[in-house]
């Protein structure tokens, strides 16, 4: 059983801290131990928001070394940029391309980088990119709150992982009348990578 | 039946399986989840305490009642209740008494990194201090056991990264009966013990001595001091978070792993370091076993290399491991570097919406000195703002806006404080400047909650922690008007210009103190409903670039460029913008509009 380390990134309210929690449960369920970390506080005005979890058969320490990060999972594309140096050699970007912008640019003198210059450098870091528009899908699906579960369907297409574990875990995650929703929400996530 | 549960969680079910009857805690990241988790149980009496002094005497009455009694707080909330606990460490407990004190190494969401440890030591009580969540909750048990077997209160102390991890805990009942149980605490008289006068002290001083020793002697065999042979090359002696970074770094080498942080088994750490070639000692922030073992003639590898500030990683464990010459398997790790790009930072900023905006865009425009306090409000400080001069505690604001005053400053100046942190520390400050009679301007936002820490209750938001209980709501306005302020203004936080104008006039005011009570809800508060997003008329706006400084995110510069300026006009996002019409009311050309009322 080989560890997996994940780093959860993205910006306050996207449901990364849900997110990150449904991924540890599922380790678990999949037969791992397994741990996370997430920081609270002024994060969540609009900040940055990490969340580490890590798989193991037996985890210690709850965040992954940076450097050696096996997936990074970013719900929004300037943060993949952030973080893509925590990756380690074979890590694996698995990025939304959503867009959203940081009051030091809206409001500021900094730029927003173009997405060419965000890829280009995800590519030039990493082993492998996933990337996908989670938002558009989400609002195809007619909820944008489904973009972290669609992020997590993009995710499992990497795993060993049977997709009915990763169901059942957000079955019992979910209120039930969201339960069909997030059922084809993680199906989209998960096809959009095997059709790419 | 295992359960991934965070630290604070565990902790609450601790409490629970340990039989507390009571519990509470004023919030503070990392510790306000415990309380929160508490307070679902229907067989405890679960409270938020206006402050953590509070707290800690609430919880020491209980104990003397006979009932095992929990206070939890963040590290700086100890500050607060450091005199009590001081006390306390002197009179012992009844029923089990544990304060939980979530340390912040690393700042997340503090003003400072301090170590309580110290406090176990300078207030002569054990503290325990887990390393995951199975033992949070272990420990939590552990140290009521504690408490009533040495007759003094016991600190369980965690930090960010145990609070907020979440890791497996047995559970062994999946689902705990909730049962309606009646606190039934009997007071014994004992005022030899709870009366804290200085012959008691005298007589009680020695016995806190005489417990230290016996503590000590006691943790020479607890098992929550374990020792994990391995290689004997190196032996590392470590304890809460560092022992996870620790046992991934040092893998195979012998461990002593000290669960009960203070008093350290001297005997055991002897044995231990006569045994291995070489001693490491890793541990976050202070070198507080360091210095200890090192007293005692032991060379130790430790705060020469691992770092003193700062919270501990794998990276930096492993790093300072290199640096040390110490033989450790696995590749040379360098700290990796993020990428050379230019990449815009996120700051925090006010929620769109947030009843704090006007108060901030006012102290920016009539460029008030502001002493600053503890909430999201401390977000004043950053652009576009710039709108804070001095934040130093819970509640200092306005008694440092005195103090400026007091020193001959007589520049525009106000206090900004919220209600929770006014109900804290506040009271009593304002009490001072009006017994003193100096002119100093509060400014209370009254969002009715505890923003920062998501939303808790306070004296004046009417909710209880415990959703069955009622709790009353005391009218801030009124308390203060009865303190004998009579410059009192209350104002609507979505009126920008009545902001604005009760600021102005209270800072004129040279009579005695002057209140200005802002207000308004926190978006985050239950019942808050937003409205429809306003909208920016291209045409009319002249890209002046005012509404920018409401420090709204929902205010974006468009594309579009105004031809005379060439600055950039402004656009709203309609996914933020809550309709909430400040960033209206200060437009100078009426270019920003309800599509549903017209123009504003």
């Amino acid at each position: 059983m080989d560890k997996i380390d994940f780093l959860f990134v993205g910006v306050g309210g996207q449901g990364i801290l849900t997110a990150s929690d449904i991924a540890a449960e599922v380790g678990i369920a999949a037969g791992y131990d397994a741990k996370k970390s997430e920081i609270h506080g002024f994060s969540q005005r609009g900040g940055v928001v990490e969340s580490h979890v890590r798989w193991d058969e037996h985890v210690h320490a709850p965040m992954g070394m940076i450097g050696h990060i096996d997936f990074l999972v970013c719900f929004e594309y300037l943060e993949a940029a952030r973080f893509v140096h925590s990756l380690g050699e074979d890590g694996i970007v698995v990025t939304n391309t959503q867009r959203m912008i940081p009051t030091s640019v809206s409001a500021g003198a900094r730029t927003y980088p173009e997405n060419e210059i965000i890829q280009h450098a995800l590519y030039q870091n990493a082993h492998s990119v996933i990337s996908l528009d989670a938002l558009a899908i989400a609002e195809e699906l007619g909820n944008t709150r489904m973009v972290n579960t669609i992020v997590l369907g993009a995710l499992s297409s990497q795993l060993k992982v049977a997709t009915d574990v990763w169901l059942d875990v957000i079955a019992k995650r979910v209120p039930p009348k969201y339960r069909d929703l997030n059922h084809k929400a993680f199906m989209r996530g998960q096809n959009s990578v095997a059709l790419t | 039946m295992k359960r991934l549960l965070s630290g604070n969680e565990a902790i609450a079910l601790g409490a629970w399986e340990a039989g507390v009857r009571y519990a509470s805690a004023y919030p503070g990241t990392p510790s306000t989840e415990i309380l929160e988790t508490i307070s679902q149980r229907k067989d405890i009496v679960a409270e938020w305490s206006s402050n953590e002094k509070v707290a800690l005497d609430n919880a020491i009455g209980a104990s003397f009642a006979g009932v095992r009694a929990m206070a939890s707080m963040k590290h700086v909330g100890v500050n607060v209740a450091a005199d009590s606990l001081m006390s306390v460490s002197y009179t012992g407990v009844n029923g089990g008494l544990v304060l939980v004190s979530a340390d912040d190494p690393g700042t997340w969401s503090s003003q400072n990194e301090q170590d309580n440890r110290h406090y176990a030591r300078f207030g002569k009580f054990p503290c325990l201090d887990p390393a995951d969540s199975q033992e949070a909750k272990d420990f939590t048990i552990f140290a009521f056991e504690l408490s009533e077997r040495f007759n003094t209160i016991v600190m369980l102390r965690t930090t960010t990264r145990i609070s907020h991890s979440k890791s497996t805990v047995e559970v062994a009942m999946p689902d705990p009966p909730l049962t309606k149980h009646e606190t039934i605490g009997k007071f014994i008289k004992r005022p030899d013990s709870y009366v804290i006068i200085p012959a008691n002290a005298r007589r009680l001083h020695p016995q806190v001595e005489q417990r230290m020793v016996e503590l000590e002697q006691y943790a020479e065999d607890y098992p929550l001091n374990r020792v994990e042979w391995g290689d004997k090359g190196i032996g590392v002696i470590t304890g809460g978070i560092a022992y996870q970074y620790a046992k991934e770094v040092f893998t195979g080498y012998s461990f002593l792993k000290l669960g009960m942080s203070h008093p350290i088994p001297k005997q055991l750490i002897r044995s231990f370091a006569e045994q291995v070639d070489q001693i490491v000692v890793i541990e976050e922030l202070d070198p507080f076993w360091e210095h200890q073992i090192r007293s005692m003639g032991i060379d130790v590898v430790g705060k020469d290399y691992f770092p003193l500030t700062g919270e501990l990683t794998l990276g930096k464990v492993r790093i300072a491991a290199q640096a040390a010459g110490l033989e450790i398997a696995g590749e040379q790790h360098l700290q990796p570097e993020p990428l050379e790009m230019d990449i815009p930072p996120r700051i925090p900023s006010l929620c769109p919406g947030c009843p704090h905006r006007a108060v901030f865009f006012s102290a920016a425009k009539q460029r008030l000195l502001v002493a600053g306090d503890i909430g999201c409000y401390t977000i004043g400080v950053l652009p576009p703002f710039n709108a804070m001069d001095t934040c130093i505690s819970m509640g200092a604001s306005i008694g440092v806006a005195h103090g400026i005053r007091q020193a001959g400053n007589d520049q525009k100046s106000i206090a900004v404080i919220g209600d929770s942190t006014f109900f804290h520390t506040g009271l009593p400050a304002l009490a001072n400047s009006i017994y003193n009679r100096v002119p100093v301007t509060t400014v209370i936002l009254d969002n009715h909650t505890t923003g920062m820490t998501g939303g808790q209750g306070n004296p004046g938001s009417g909710i209880a922690a415990q959703t069955d209980k009622q709790a009353a709501q005391i009218d801030i306005e009124a308390m203060i008007r009865s303190m004998g302020v009579s410059a009192v203004w209350k104002v609507d936080s979505m009126d920008a210009k009545a902001v604005d104008d009760a600021i102005k006039q209270a800072v004129k005011y040279t009579e005695g103190p002057a209140v200005v009570v802002v207000d308004g809800d926190c978006v985050m508060n239950e019942g808050w409903s937003k409205s429809h997003p306003v909208v920016v008329d291209l045409d009319t706006c002249n890209g002046c670039t005012l509404c920018f400084k409401v420090g709204c995110p929902a205010i974006l510069k468009s594309k579009e460029l105004d031809e005379k300026s060439q600055r950039p006009k402004a656009e709203i996002d309609p996914l933020l913008c809550t309709g909430c019409e400040i960033c209206l009311q200060v437009c100078p050309r009426d270019a920003i509009y309800h599509p549903e009322v017209g123009y504003g």
